[in-house]
């Protein structure tokens, strides 16, 4: 694609700006921003990729990770401010979850070793384990707040935290990873995952491609099975303190 | 008065920013039932939580059974002071796995005899026991939860505005099953209630907590002349 075809692909950020503009629907300002954010974000990646892949130095592919789970930490961080420590507990799981996923392709062989393939799978890796860490915190901290009263109950009848907590997390592990299962059911027959799909348009063999996303669709369903659960049981015990009380945020230390 | 249940001495307690008790003193007698009353936002709820160490003070020192609150193991005070919630909680499931829900928690075999007793002494048939707990009236939820607390047979029951949600055909028999326990059992009970006249009917003893405050305290006959200006305005506010 040249530079020329890339332009006239900006049709379309003007159709949604016309939209905008026609129906009054004031998201102009946001939709101007969110573009030029998205060219320069993009384009600075893909000039940094272009250097990474050319040193193919160990130290750059780290670099990289490093950058993306750091990112994704501080995104994640903001869902969970009511849980103490959460940010070392979502850094701990996004690189468990990083070693865990990269330990298994590089030590099994499946992918090499190389940035071409350690960067994007990392990407997929650590961004899908992003949204389902928000996804998990969002359902546990409003499991929490709207069951409260079960909470106590238990703890009132001497039961641990541990105990306590049990239904509430297991119910928002559950919650948080039906989007990825569910998606995968339909996945091919009602879309065709970005992967794959960017992979046929430059010409790659489509069996090929199905190869990769279903590698990445097995990748990801460990991610959220692993990023749900470590982080909440990562999680759950400094909601209480040693006396087995549930702590309130502002209030207990 | 009696010897003390649970006794609190310059008890005071935040949460968030608000001062919520503030140097709370006084006692809760063993074997009788002591009603706790005040507007709302008074920190009852507070305090009875501070009772069977949900909550632990910000300063002072309470004293349960003898033994300093600190001192306690967590499960075993919670086991011997039980407690009713408002909301009557309860977990998702039949009658019979919400009342053995406390041998479930200690990993303890049902006493099957007991549990059939119980909830014949709280007025429930055992049919009830295999009935979902979501079919339930706000009066049997109560008497469910209380006969849930029954089984651990607690030292001192906790009720926390336990009737505050019900009818008057239900208040006056979970009032009536609250007698009966305290007969048969002997058991100290300290209670919640918005309602003077029943604080004043089922008490021996009544504390009057105003803004954190403990105002008043001693023989529930206090409700109908009290001496302190607060808590007689009170008195005539929700008289009217």
């Amino acid at each position: 694609m040249t530079y020329g075809t890339l332009a006239l692909t900006l049709i379309f950020v003007l159709i949604p700006l016309i939209l905008s503009k026609t129906l009054r629907l004031d998201l102009e300002k946001d939709t101007v921003i969110a573009t030029v954010r998205s060219i320069v974000q993009l384009i600075a990646v893909g000039y940094i990729l272009k250097f990474v892949f050319d040193s193919d130095s160990y130290l750059y592919i780290f670099l990289m990770v490093l950058l993306m789970i750091t990112a994704a930490t501080l995104n994640v961080r903001k869902k969970g401010k009511t849980i103490p420590g959460i940010t070392w507990k979502v850094a701990a799981t996004l690189i468990f979850v990083e070693v865990l996923t990269q330990g298994i392709l590089i030590g099994f062989q499946i992918t090499p070793p190389t940035a071409q393939y350690v960067i994007p799978i990392s990407g997929m890796v650590i961004g899908n384990s992003m949204v389902l860490a928000i996804l998990f915190l969002n359902r546990f901290t409003s499991e929490i707040e709207s069951h409260e009263d079960q909470i106590e109950l238990i703890l009132s009848l001497g039961g641990t935290p541990k105990q306590a907590i049990h239904t509430r997390l297991i119910q928002a592990i559950k919650t948080s990873m039906i989007p990825t299962i569910e998606s995968q059911k339909t996945m091919g027959l009602v879309q065709l995952p970005g992967m794959m799909s960017g992979q046929i348009i430059a010409g790659a063999d489509p069996i090929q491609a199905v190869q990769f996303q279903l590698l990445i669709v097995f990748l990801i369903l460990t991610t959220a099975a692993v990023t749900s659960i470590a982080l909440g049981f990562l999680s759950y015990p400094t909601l209480f303190n040693k006396q087995y009380q549930l702590l309130q945020e502002g209030r207990d230390k | 008065m009696q010897e003390a249940a649970i006794s609190f001495q310059d008890v005071s307690m935040k949460r968030g920013e608000q001062q919520v008790l503030k140097q709370i003193s006084g006692q809760f007698p063993q074997g009788k039932i002591t009603t706790l009353v005040g507007p709302s936002g008074a920190g009852k709820s507070t305090l009875l939580k501070l009772c069977n160490g949900l909550l632990s003070p910000d300063e002072g020192s309470i004293t349960i059974l003898g033994n300093p609150l600190e001192n306690w193991e967590p499960v075993e005070l919670r086991t011997r002071v039980s407690m009713a919630l408002q909301s009557a909680p309860m977990i998702s499931g039949t009658v019979e796995e919400n009342l053995t829900l406390p041998y479930a928690l200690q990993g303890a075999e049902v006493d099957v005899d007991k549990m059939r007793r119980i909830i014949k002494e709280v007025g429930l048939d055992v049919d009830y026991l295999q009935r979902d707990s979501k079919d339930l009236s706000g009066g049997q939820r109560q008497k469910v939860s209380i006969a849930r607390t029954l089984l651990m047979e607690p030292d001192i029951l906790l009720l926390d505005e336990i009737t505050s949600a019900l009818d008057r055909a239900s208040r006056q028999e979970v009032e009536e099953l609250i007698q009966h326990i305290h007969k048969t059992f002997g058991t100290t009970i300290i209670w919640i209630t918005h309602n003077l006249e029943q604080a004043g009917r089922i008490g021996h003893y009544t504390w009057v907590l105003m803004d954190g405050e403990l105002v008043e305290q001693g023989e529930s006959s206090l409700l109908e002349d009290p001496q302190n200006d607060r808590v007689r305005q009170f008195v005539r506010g929700d008289e009217a």
